[in-house]
């Protein structure tokens, strides 16, 4: 049937819907890229190589985001450190070891409640947790340990996502041979998951860059410029913060802005990269896996 | 029951009173059968009459499934393969596994056969290039991949590919060899291959096959055990079961009654 073989209400009808949802995707796609123009305009010019080469001083004052820049660095190193062992560990025991299935369901069902919770409560645990508990202070480790309690349970499921996608026929074949169970994961398993275990790394990344509430609490404002050890255990601004610290208690919107617009390329960058990432993946797994190595 | 046409080869596997349950499904009932060394057998029956299940069980790779149970006996030569004093490892060196859907690993065709060598400790590279040159010889596919042993073994076609997991079967040298409708996915062309090649590997090696295609299992096996709802119906010489079955329910399946 042909639109113009309908009522004329009922062509108006969809005209005027039509019309209604052209003009919403056109005010959303105008607000995004309003929002990227605007941070942009603002923010390019402030941008120089004397800001990202350098650390902020009072007298004579002076802005440079180059202790931003590194506390950015520590905390996303010291957080996937921490998390992808612990989190890929999770997933291969819930998806390979774990025989009670309730059991793995309840673990499965907190983790998906966990991500769920907003990322201050986070903080304000990682606080009385690591920094007072633990006796870490405000500082770059306990604003990493935060983080990595935030992203363990994405990092678990994308590592179980991908251990599922892994042929059981595969396991069968390794077992059959009379590999033990560990074996079976490490030559066979793990090579078809690594993806996976990247991909989530990438997502959280990210997430890290833009994490904000949970760090104030736990790695505090800090611009001091450190080395990688002695920066974890100082307190430390990552760059969102610096820029809710710009902003909003110094009104130094320049500075602010040239951090926006650095974040932004930076989390384009990274969409991106988990995007190549996934297709350069997905042929590496038509491929083949990287092959053992023999003695000569 | 005994298949009476090989009594001059040894027993190498025998089972007693074999149970294996799914949760509260029984899938065999009460299985009690003798295999002969060096020799073809072949099982048949309808699907879901527990043909893979008893296949399975016979390496232990019944094991993996969470909701199996097993009770009754399984020897192979003479041990029971479920005392604890077994290990599984060893067992599924002994016996080996192909399965219906060829599954050659996504690596090369060289680091699939050399996985069960690895497997069991040898590493020196001298070793594991013979091993993998004998294995693909004796599965009669070296001709075929010996210029290609460093590509993927995905890349080769579904009937090199199961001769490629023969190989790898074969690389851990293996006595027995449980092959569950190992030409079930494949074309007429490469399924003569197979057939030919289980024929020859028949001298040194012991062979269970399972079998929905009764002219494989009259053209290669010596003995054919017929599987109906989890019960062992009939076990013997294939030439006796094909041309005189004692049991009517045999009669009626391998006529094409039903199945
Ligand atoms: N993993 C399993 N879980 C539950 N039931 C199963 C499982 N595997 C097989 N079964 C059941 O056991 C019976 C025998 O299956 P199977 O041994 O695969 O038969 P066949 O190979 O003769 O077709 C079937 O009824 C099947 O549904
Ligand atoms: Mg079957």
């Amino acid at each position: 049937m042909k639109t113009n073989q309908l009522p004329i209400r009922r062509r108006a009808y969809i005209a005027t819907m039509k019309t209604i949802m052209w003009i919403s995707a056109l005010i959303t796609c105008a607000l995004i890229i309003g929002i990227i123009v605007y941070v942009f305009v603002k923010g390019i010019p402030f941008i120089s190589w004397d800001l990202l080469s350098t650390s902020p001083t009072y007298i004579p004052h002076h802005i440079g985001i180059l202790p931003d820049i590194m506390n950015t660095i520590y905390i996303v190193i010291a957080s996937l450190v921490v998390m992808v062992p612990l989190g890929a560990g999770a997933a291969i025991y819930l998806e390979e070891y774990a025989t009670n299935q309730k059991v793995v369901a309840v673990i499965e069902y907190a983790a998906e409640t966990l991500s769920g919770i907003p990322s201050i409560i986070y903080g304000l645990v990682g606080m009385l947790f690591f920094c007072e508990f633990a006796g870490l202070r405000t500082s770059i480790l306990a604003g990493a340990l935060t983080l990595v309690i935030m992203n363990l349970p994405s990092i678990m499921r994308t590592t179980q996502e991908s251990l599922k996608t892994v042929p059981q026929s595969y396991r069968e074949g390794a077992f059959a041979l009379g590999a033990g169970k560990w074996r079976v994961i490490r030559t066979v398993v793990l090579p078809g998951c690594v993806d996976g275990i990247i991909t989530g790394c990438v997502l959280a990344t990210g997430r890290i860059l833009g994490e904000s509430a949970a760090l104030l609490f736990t790695a505090g404002f800090a611009h001091a410029l450190n080395g990688f050890f002695q920066g974890l255990m100082s307190p430390g601004a990552t760059l969102t913060v610096a820029l809710y610290v710009y902003a909003k208690e110094q009104g130094e919107f320049g500075a602010a802005f040239a951090i926006a617009a650095i974040l932004m390329v930076l989390t384009l960058g990274i969409n991106s990269l988990a995007m190549w990432l996934e297709n350069h993946f997905k042929k590496l797994r038509e491929q083949g896996y990287p092959q053992e190595k023999s003695k000569e | 029951m005994n298949a009476s046409d090989n009594h001059n080869n040894e027993t190498i596997i025998s089972t007693k009173d074999l149970c294996v349950w799914y949760d509260d499904f029984q899938a065999l009932i009460d299985v009690s059968m003798e295999i002969p060394e060096k020799s073809i057998t072949a099982l048949i029956g309808p699907s879901g009459c527990g043909k893979s299940t008893f296949l399975r069980t016979l390496n232990r790779m019944n094991d993996l499934i969470d909701c199996a149970k097993t009770t009754g006996n399984v020897y192979y030569r003479g041990q029971d393969i479920f005392q604890s004093s077994m290990e599984v490892s060893e067992l599924r060196r002994h016996i080996g596994m192909v399965f219906q859907k060829p599954n050659p690993f996504p690596m090369s065709v060289y680091d699939n056969i050399a996985y069960g060598p690895r497997t069991h400790g040898i590493k020196s590279r001298a070793k594991l290039d013979d091993i993998v040159e004998r294995s693909l010889r004796n599965a009669a596919i070296w001709e075929e991949v010996r210029d290609k042993l460093r590509q993927n073994a995905l890349g080769l076609s579904g009937g090199q590919q199961q001769r490629l997991c023969i190989a790898r079967a074969l690389a851990v040298q293996p006595d027995v060899l449980l092959m569950d409708e190992p030409t079930s996915a494949l074309d007429p062309i490469s399924t003569t291959k197979i057939e030919e090649l289980i024929l020859q590997l028949k001298e040194n090696y012991t062979i269970i096959i399972v079998t929905h295609n009764m002219q494989q299992a009259l053209r290669i096996s010596d003995g054919t055990a017929f599987f109906l709802l989890g019960d062992l119906i009939e076990y013997g010489s294939t030439d006796v079961i094909f041309s005189t079955p004692s049991d009517k329910r045999t009669e009626d399946y391998i006529t094409g009654r039903f199945g």
